[in-house]
């Protein structure tokens, strides 16, 4: 990451970077946010994105590093290259925020999601609902006679689509994570 | 060697060995143990305030005067709900504080107690960092690192909640020296490739300008001595942002005034027309630059800020340094003399003869009158009879704000407070005494308008306590200037509550308050009365009646961009459109 948090790679992972960085395009990224663990943290972060009007599409938080009293916030955020730009700059200077990484612009990551599905249904429904679980590596982690809790863990997209493919099977509720995120490599 | 020591102890020990030698506050129910505290030692002196709000605006003058951190003490609730405005306004300007609120003890934290909000929540988008204490062997450490981070990077106000168990409690003391200042270290040098970068633009620009704002003043005494040499060494013109004014002297051969909405029509069409646009410390704030699409369209820009975030914000800029104004100008100067001290002669030369055409157009130029006191005339006469005095002004919101800073000129940094960000009415009054509390002997005069300066008038009766002789000068026009012209320009002269109906008579005003107050309204005696407001050992509320409906220019009307400036009354018909009515 440059010191200004201008934009030094590339989603596309191409040697060219042709981009215009101000262009009016609305992109995803993912970012991951290293804080110190203390009250207050997490709101100043929060507040941060209501307050300047940015989005928030998903957001996970725990400590990850109990000795140094850290925590790692993943945030998935939408808007223009500027936009991107700015919400990187303005969470880095807030004081307790020690690094401020945009995984989908440093390179290759990773992105997992755990989702909990409960699916109710009888007859040719659940056994639909069990191959497609499958299909999907979803585990059954509940079962009743007329009901199950699937759990899976994959991309954002591919629990968009098994959501999808549950609903007409009697899909009642869903609980998400929210994205996690690290770079891929050493 | 560690000392065990209440709380309460902690937070006057750690201001003392801050270096802090007054705080600004006002006592209640949740800060007794500290009250206490500062009841039996002589080392730090308290200024009692009418309202916390003028804590915080003190302590803002108090900072922006002296280059220190201000200091401020309240109690919870209401004490801390009434200081959120100063809070605002010294993140918005870059102003560093460090506030200590008093907070219901711990146990009772959540119960809606008596006096208790939820001051660290309420205030998290108010300052640049906040901390609730909840433990007393944090307290001391809390308090250095606040101090740390107010001052380091872009300066800021920051907080810290201290509930009343937590200062009755003992603990032991952690020295300033011991504490982590953590990783909270911003960056001072410039990066220096981009700084060569800005060098090469400098030789070869023919049209530059120094755009400059409150960052150089922050920066410290030593970055607005770098700037004049910059200026001087290169013959580049200068503007300047109100936050900046006097990092430059106005009485320098390449000033041409502030810049923006009510700045001089050179400075704007200069901005408008430079082919290197070369911003210190400002942050293309939106009075600054019109209409974004149209501003300064054919020129490359680069940006000195210590604040990552104010890069490319607004507006995009060529060359972006980040660093603090002071050590980038030193590398930037080092490196502009190494390759020859080059600049453009020819170019510049062109750009002069062009800009001086624009100053010939004396854009301040105004009608004056024999029988009625013009604000501009007031202030031009304040200007002549107290220039080369060891002068601080300070003013309120509105249109006397503007004028103040198109009339009266700074020759030196931390001489000029105002709110420039947040626009505070109310802001002058309290932060005059600020100034005057650090500069005993100074002239201090706060520039007002009757409707701001009713705002927090009743910091009257501090100036009186504490014996602070500041000249509250009022520009009385019995109206809510800005807004009655706003209202002139955009809502049809339909001037919805903007007079100012059952003011008060400021002469008994002042005496009902023990101090002195002169009333003038004839032209003729302008200068008489101000020389006895000068004269007079003591705080005076000086009442100049002036022409009601003076409107101040020049103006570009919102949404427009530079070169569409408004010079006169006779300029204004139908000139902003709804689009531009909805601007602020």
């Amino acid at each position: 990451m440059s010191p200004l948090n201008i934009k030094t790679g590339s989603t596309s992972h191409s040697a060219y970077d042709l981009r215009d960085p101000y262009a009016e395009v609305i992109e995803s990224h993912t970012l991951a946010v290293i804080v110190d663990n203390e009250p207050g943290v997490l709101a100043r972060v929060i507040g941060l994105f209501s307050g300047r009007g940015y989005n928030i599409e998903s957001l996970t938080v725990a400590e990850t590093d109990h000795t140094g009293h850290l925590s790692r916030i993943t945030i998935v955020t939408r808007g223009t290259p500027q936009i991107i730009a700015q919400i990187k700059a303005q969470l880095a200077r807030i004081v307790p925020v020690h690094e401020v990484h945009d995984l989908t612009e440093e390179g290759p990551s990773v992105q997992r999601e755990l989702a909990l599905f409960k699916v109710a249904g009888k007859g040719e429904h659940r056994i639909e609902a069990l191959r497609l679980a499958e299909i999907f590596r979803a585990h059954v982690v509940d079962s009743t006679l007329e009901s199950f809790v699937f759990e899976m863990t994959g991309t954002p997209e591919k629990i968009d689509s098994f959501a999808e493919l549950m609903r007409p099977l009697g899909l009642r509720e869903i609980a998400r994570t929210g994205v996690a995120a690290l770079a891929r490599g050493a | 060697m560690t000392q065990a020591m209440t709380g309460a102890r902690m937070v006057v020990q750690a201001l003392k060995d801050q270096g802090v030698e007054v705080v600004f506050g006002y006592p209640g129910g949740a800060v007794l143990p500290i009250y206490d505290e500062i009841f039996q030692q002589n080392d730090i002196r308290h200024i009692l305030v009418r309202h916390e709000q003028g804590a915080i605006h003190m302590a803002e003058g108090y900072a922006r005067s002296t280059g220190k951190v201000g200091v401020a003490l309240v109690t919870s609730g209401p004490g801390a709900t009434n200081a959120v405005t100063g809070l605002v306004d010294a993140l918005m300007d870059s102003i560093p504080l460090v506030v200590l609120t008093g907070q219901v003890p711990t146990f009772m934290i959540g119960t809606d107690g008596f006096q208790e909000a939820d001051t660290v929540g309420i205030t998290r988008p108010c300052t640049k960092m906040n901390w609730l204490v909840k433990d007393t062997a944090n307290l001391s450490a809390t308090i250095h690192q606040a101090f740390h981070v107010a001052r380091s990077g872009r300066p800021g106000p920051v907080l810290i909640d201290i509930p009343k168990d937590v200062q009755f409690a003992t603990a032991d003391y952690t020295v300033k020296e011991k504490i982590k200042t953590s990783h909270y270290q911003p960056k001072l040098k410039g990066d220096i490739d981009q700084i060569t970068r800005l060098v090469e633009m400098i030789e070869t620009a023919e049209r530059p300008i120094l755009y400059t704002g409150g960052g150089v003043i922050n920066s410290g005494p030593a970055a607005s001595q770098l700037l004049r040499e910059l200026a001087e060494a290169t013959g580049f013109p200068v503007t300047s942002t109100l936050m900046g004014l006097g990092a430059y002297p106005a009485s320098g051969k390449n000033w041409l005034g502030m810049l923006g909405m009510h700045g001089l029509y050179e400075a704007n069409l200069a901005m408008h027309g430079c082919d290197l646009m070369i911003n210190i410390g400002a942050r293309f704030d939106d009075r600054i630059t019109g209409r974004i699409k149209d501003f300064s369209p054919n020129s490359r820009k680069a940006h000195i800020d210590i604040d990552a975030s104010s890069i490319n914000k607004v507006v995009r800029v060529d060359v972006p340094i980040l660093g603090d104004v002071g050590h980038v100008l030193e590398d930037l100067l080092r490196i502009w003399k190494s390759r020859g001290r080059k600049v453009n002669k020819a170019g510049l030369a062109k750009w002069w003869t062009q800009i001086n055409e624009w100053r010939a157009v004396k854009c301040l130029t105004y009608k004056n009158s024999t029988s009625i006191i013009k604000p501009q005339y007031a202030l031009e006469r304040l200007e002549a009879l107290t220039k080369g005095m060891d002068r601080y002004i300070t003013t309120e919101v509105g249109q006397h704000q503007m004028w103040a800073a198109q009339f009266l000129g700074f020759e030196d940094p931390n001489r000029w407070m105002t709110s420039g960000g947040l626009g505070t009415m109310g802001y002058g009054l309290p932060a005059s005494i600020g100034v005057q509390i650090a500069h005993p002997d100074a002239l201090v005069i706060n520039v007002a308008g009757e409707a701001s300066w009713l705002m927090n008038m009743q910091e009257m009766g501090t100036a009186m306590q504490f014996r602070a002789p500041v000249k509250q000068f009022i520009l009385n026009n019995e109206r809510l200037g800005m807004v009655r012209q706003w209202q002139e320009l955009l809502h049809g002269e339909r001037y919805s509550q903007s007079w100012s109906e059952s003011l008060p008579d400021f002469v008994k005003l002042a005496e009902a308050f023990g101090c002195k107050g002169i009333k003038v309204d004839d032209p003729k005696d302008l200068d008489d009365a101000i020389m006895e407001m000068i004269r007079y050992d003591g705080p005076v509320i000086f009442d100049c009646l002036v022409e009601k409906h003076e409107n101040c220019f020049p103006m570009i009307p919102s949404g427009k961009p530079h070169n569409e400036m408004l010079l006169g009354d006779a300029d204004t018909q139908g000139v902003i459109g709804a689009k531009g009515a909805v601007l602020v």
